[in-house]
This record gives structure tokens, sequence and C-alpha cells, in this order.
């Protein structure tokens, strides 16, 4: 863990010119003046062009494409009806109004499918998270026969995308009377596959002694989890849950194929119900204003927490 | 005498092993059971009865089915409105794939360079990612809406009138490619960052010194060493591109127009206005036997990255 740590400043001592034994003795003072030193790189006169030519202008150009959208949709939000059908629209809304949050509230339930929304992603991802927890340490530290094949059995489920199993599902969660009810929405979704792979590659990677110590005291499998393994997994636990999170909040398929009634449904279906009745152009300052109820909560966590959601997304890609 | 007292302590050792064993595997199924159960009742057994629904000429809400072999199959492979599905799904997953890794690695190549506010600039282009499609879809349609969406004053400024987005088929596809790009491509230009953050420094120092200038540097020395990372890439994009766009599609073209890729054409065929149910399993079928051989050829991939590095 330390070794990975310190392999950047001591790679960024190296490319300097700084021998690596004398990294050590740099003070907090010093690191900062070679981060200075990296600005000072960037902007010198002989690096100027080339750092805005091929670096800045390209991010600027990318984050235009990106962000544009965003900030078009925040806008539109706050701008009154005659500001969204004029022909001659402006960025920012110049008579700023909050009709159109209170009419999305109009139209559908809002408040209640947040409700919902909330609901369905605490619940569904706690109870995923825990089931992904005590799976993945079941398949590593207690020895069954066939322990590895019931592994590759999950592995297969990682691949099979919901539409395959849409279908069915549909078929068994309305014969058991969960057809618009929140728990039909949580079920089906409950069984980890992703949350299970992750965990299990950190286990395994968990030093033995940890817990041969433990053992000698007497520990079993719950106390070995509990105040062992989770514990000290607690950055793994965080990016399984918040991947969890995002993926529950966003999903789409499955809520609206179970629900019915407007009550019953989750953001993404509430507002795929509210484009179908918005059909006019002066409406676009309603459907934004939903598109940033649903989108503001993910971008809220994600710029918190960012770190942990790009490690677990971009998970398999790094080792 | 002694093979007798040889037997009795095998005896118990066998006892004491089997009573761990199934000590085991009470505690296996405690913490491991509920999580299977809930796989097998919602991933593997919606596997084999589509199998069994795949067979049957049956809609939706129908108490009686016909069974018909596998004329649904046979359907869906010489039709031509199965064809056209296979047709979407091939444009679709090729402009996907290709626009957001092409994109990902141009930002991935500017990000790489040592300029101060890049890790801001990564979180930003990753930030579509992690929205809702839903959402996002919805402010597309604004933007892309022929008389008042940002996009037509954009164009009409440079003199050009706007593409009819939702009536022309064609149209229709490549926006919603566009769309799908725009969310996509932070994810591969973050894979693709971290790809390039680990090619060893004094290679690329070494091809300087020998005078190569950027493009010759990019072509012989970066590029086959991210190698692993373009297949890594690809195929996850494969997938993904053929699993993730639903939300994307629904809002975007909602009763499919020139849209339908496989994953749209199971929902619209059985939840849409035809409830061909029997006909949407043998879609599905078909998708989960095409990924399966999709992984299967990465798994190959991988394990040849393997040695190669």
């Amino acid at each position: 863990m330390s070794l990975t740590r310190s392999r950047t400043p001591k790679d960024d001592a190296q490319r300097r010119g700084i021998a690596p034994e004398d990294k050590k003795k740099l003070t907090k003072a010093e690191r900062k003046q070679m981060r200075r030193g990296s600005w000072l790189d960037a902007f010198s006169r002989q690096n100027l062009a080339d750092t805005i030519l091929t670096g800045y202008l390209p991010i600027f150009v990318a984050l235009i494409v990106i962000v544009l959208p965003l900030a078009w949709m925040v806008s539109s939000s706050f701008k009154p009806p005659t500001e969204i059908v004029t022909l001659n629209p402006t960025l920012l809304p110049q008579d700023p109004t909050l009709d159109n949050f209170g009419n999305v509230v109009d139209r559908v339930p809002l408040l209640t499918m947040f409700g919902n929304s909330i609901y369905v992603t605490v619940v569904g991802s706690s109870i995923k998270v825990l089931l992904a927890v005590t799976t993945a340490y079941a398949l590593v530290f207690i020895k069954v026969p066939g322990r590895n094949f019931i592994f590759l059995g999950i592995l297969v489920a990682l691949m099979v995308p919901p539409e395959v199993s849409m279908l069915p599902n549909y078929l068994t969660i309305t014969g058991l009377g969960g057809r618009d009810t929140l728990w039909g929405i949580i079920l089906p979704g409950l069984g980890t596959a992703f949350g299970t792979f992750l965990l299990r590659q950190h286990f395994m990677a968990l030093p033995k002694e940890m817990f041969e110590a433990a053992e000698l005291d007497g520990a079993g499998h719950f106390r070995k989890l509990f105040q062992i393994a989770a514990p000290v997994s607690i950055p793994a636990i965080a990016t399984v849950g918040l991947v969890t999170v995002v993926n529950e909040w966003n999903s789409f398929l499955w809520p609206l194929v179970i629900t019915g009634s407007a009550e019953k449904m989750t953001l993404p279906v509430g507002l795929n119900l509210l484009q179908s009745v918005e059909t006019q152009a002066g409406s676009y300052g309603i459907l934004m204003a939903g598109a940033v109820i649903v989108i503001a909560p993910m971008l809220i966590i994600f710029a918190a927490l960012q770190k942990y959601i790009v490690a677990g997304l971009t998970q398999g890609s790094v080792k | 005498m002694s093979s007798a007292v040889q037997t009795e302590q095998e005896r118990t050792r066998v006892r004491a092993h089997r009573r761990r064993q199934s000590k085991n595997w009470s505690l296996f199924l405690l913490f491991a059971g509920p999580n299977i159960l809930l796989i097998l009742a919602f991933i593997y057994y919606p596997l084999f009865s589509n199998m069994y629904y795949s067979t049957l000429d049956w809609r939706l809400g129908s108490s009686s089915a016909t069974q018909i072999g596998l004329e649904n199959y046979a359907a869906f492979f010489t039709s031509d409105s199965g064809l056209e599905v296979w047709r979407v799904t091939a444009i679709f997953t090729a402009g996907a794939v290709l626009g957001s890794m092409i994109l990902g690695l141009l930002i991935a190549l500017v990000l790489n360079k040592k300029i101060p506010g890049k890790t801001a600039a990564r979180t930003a282009v990753f930030s579509p990612y992690v929205l809702s499609g839903v959402g996002v879809a919805m402010v597309w349609n604004f933007i892309f809406d022929p008389t008042r969406g940002g996009l037509s004053h954009i164009l009409g400024f440079f003199g050009v009138s706007s593409p009819e987005w939702y009536l022309n088929e064609d149209w229709s596809l490549f926006m919603v490619i566009i769309v799908y790009v725009w969310k996509n491509l932070g994810y591969c230009a973050v894979v693709f960052l971290a790809g390039l953050q680990s090619i060893p420094k004094d290679l690329i120092e070494a091809a300087t010194i020998d005078r190569a200038g950027p493009i010759r540097r990019f072509v012989s020395v970066t590029l086959p060493l991210l190698t692993p990372t373009v297949f890594f890439l690809l195929v996850t994009n494969i997938l993904f591109s053929m699993t993730n766009a639903f939300d994307i599609l629904r809002t975007m073209t909602p009763t499919g127009h020139g849209t339908n890729t496989i994953i749209f054409e199971i929902y619209l065929q059985s939840f849409g206005a035809y409830q061909r149910a029997g006909y949407s399993a043998a879609i599905a079928v078909v998708l989960f036997f095409t990924l399966f051989f999709i992984t299967a050829v990465q798994l190959r991939f991988v394990e040849r990255k393997v040695h190669y590095s």
C-alpha cells in the first residue's frame, strides 16, 4: 500500500534530477516548492505556447462539449416559457423563476417519486452491499468443496444484462403480487455479482497473519468478518456501495416494466411519464427542471466522492 | 491389535473432518446462501425459462400459447424486421464504440501532459458517465429540437438548417449515438489515461533523443504499449453499448425509430405494442449467447496480454 503510494513523488523527484535518497529529507515546504516548479515549468517562456495550444485549448473544447449541455439544462430550468421558445436564447435566464419546478410538482407526484427513489436506492444498496460482503467472505475464508465452482457461477451471472431476465422476472414478481410495489422494484436486483466479485479480489489480498492471530484467540467467522475483514476493507466496501448507489438511482428498465401508477414510480420512470404528457415547445423548461432533479443528486455525490466511484467503475482495467 | 487402534483413530479423524465440513457448509450457506438464492431465482432461472418461452407463440397476458419450435429464432434471423435489428445494432455498436474510444484517447493524451488543473478536468469529463440516462436524454432532446434546440441555434448561426433528427430514421440513429458517446467517452478517457501512465517514461525519452517526432513517438512507442488497454476497452465497450443504452434509446425515441437495437427490441416486442412475449424471449436468448461469445473472446485476449507483459 505505502509502496504504491510513494511511487509518484519518487518518480517526480527522479524526473527533476533529485536522487531518490534525498526525497526522504524533503520537508513539506520543499515539496510545495516542487509542485510550484511544475506550474513554472508549464508556464515558462519556451513551454507556454505548447501548454496552451496542445494542453488547455483541447481541454477547453472538451469541457465545453461536456459541461455546456448540463449548464444549458440548469439555466433552462429557471427560464419562463417565453425565454424557452424565443429564437434568440441567452445562456443565463433574464427573468429567473422557480415556476418550472412548481409545474413538475403539479404534473406528477414529484415528492413521492423522489421518496421512492431514495427508498429504493438506500434499501436496495444496503442489502446488496451486506450480501456482497458476506458472500465474498464465504468464498475466500470458509473452505467448502466446490466453492470455486460457485464463484464461477457468480461470474457468469455478472454478464447477464437485465434485459435478458426482464420478461421471466416480470412474470415471477407479478405472480408474487409485487407488481406496482416498491419491494417488487427492489427484489430482483438484490443478487449481487459485481460487488461479490470486487470484494472477493480484495479479501484475497488481505494478509493471512491478520486472521491467524484472531484464530488463536478463538475468534469465529462472524468476529473475523465484522471485526477484521470488514473494518480494514472500508475503502473497497465504500467503492462497491457508491457504484451500487449510482446504479440503483439511475436504474430505469426494471422500474419502468414493473410499475404502473405514478405513486410507485421512481424518478427516472416518473420523468419519462412527465415527458410523454409535456409535448409543447414551451414546456422544455418543465422537462429541464425534472432533469435537474434526477441528475443533480448524483452530480453532487460524484463531485464529493469521485475517487471511489471512478475506481469502482473502471475496475478490471488497472491492475 | 495395533491395526484396530489405528482404524479407531482414523474413524475419529474422519468423523471430526465430516463434522467440521458440515459446520463449514452451514456457515457458508448462512453467509453466501441468500445471495446465491437470489442469483439463481432472478438471473439463472430467467435464462432457462426464456429458452422455454422462446419456443412459444404467446402474447403477454394471454393464458394460451402454442408450441412452435424454433420458428421465433428463424423469424429473428430471416425476417426483414429481424435483419433490421441486426443492422441497427451493428451501426449503433460500431459508432458508439469507435466514437467514444477515439475521442476518449484524444482526451487522455491531452490529460497525460504535465499541466496544472488536469485532475479537475478529468473529473468533469468522467461525470456524464454516472448520470441518469433518462435525465441526460431529456436534456439532449431539448438540444436536438429542430426549431427551439440549442443545436439548431448554433447551426443557424452558420447558416445551416437543423437536420430532421426525429423524422428521419438515419438521423435518429446518428443522434442517439452522439448522446451515447457523450455519456461514455469519459470512461474511455480515464481508462486510456491509466494505460498511458503505466508506460515507462524512459522509453518515450529514448525515442525523443533519437529525434522521433510526436506522431512517430505515438505510433511506434505509445500505441504498441497501449494495445492491452485498447483490447480491454474494445471488448467492454462492445458489451456496454449492447446492454447499457436502453434509457437513452427509450427516452429519445420512445417507440423505436430506426433505433431498435437488440436490447430495445426485446423490450418493444414484449412490453411495446405487440406483446409478442415468445419472440422477445427468443431475442433475449440470442443476446445472451452473443455476449457469452464476446466475453469468451475477451478471456483469450486477457490471457495473451498476461504473457505479453
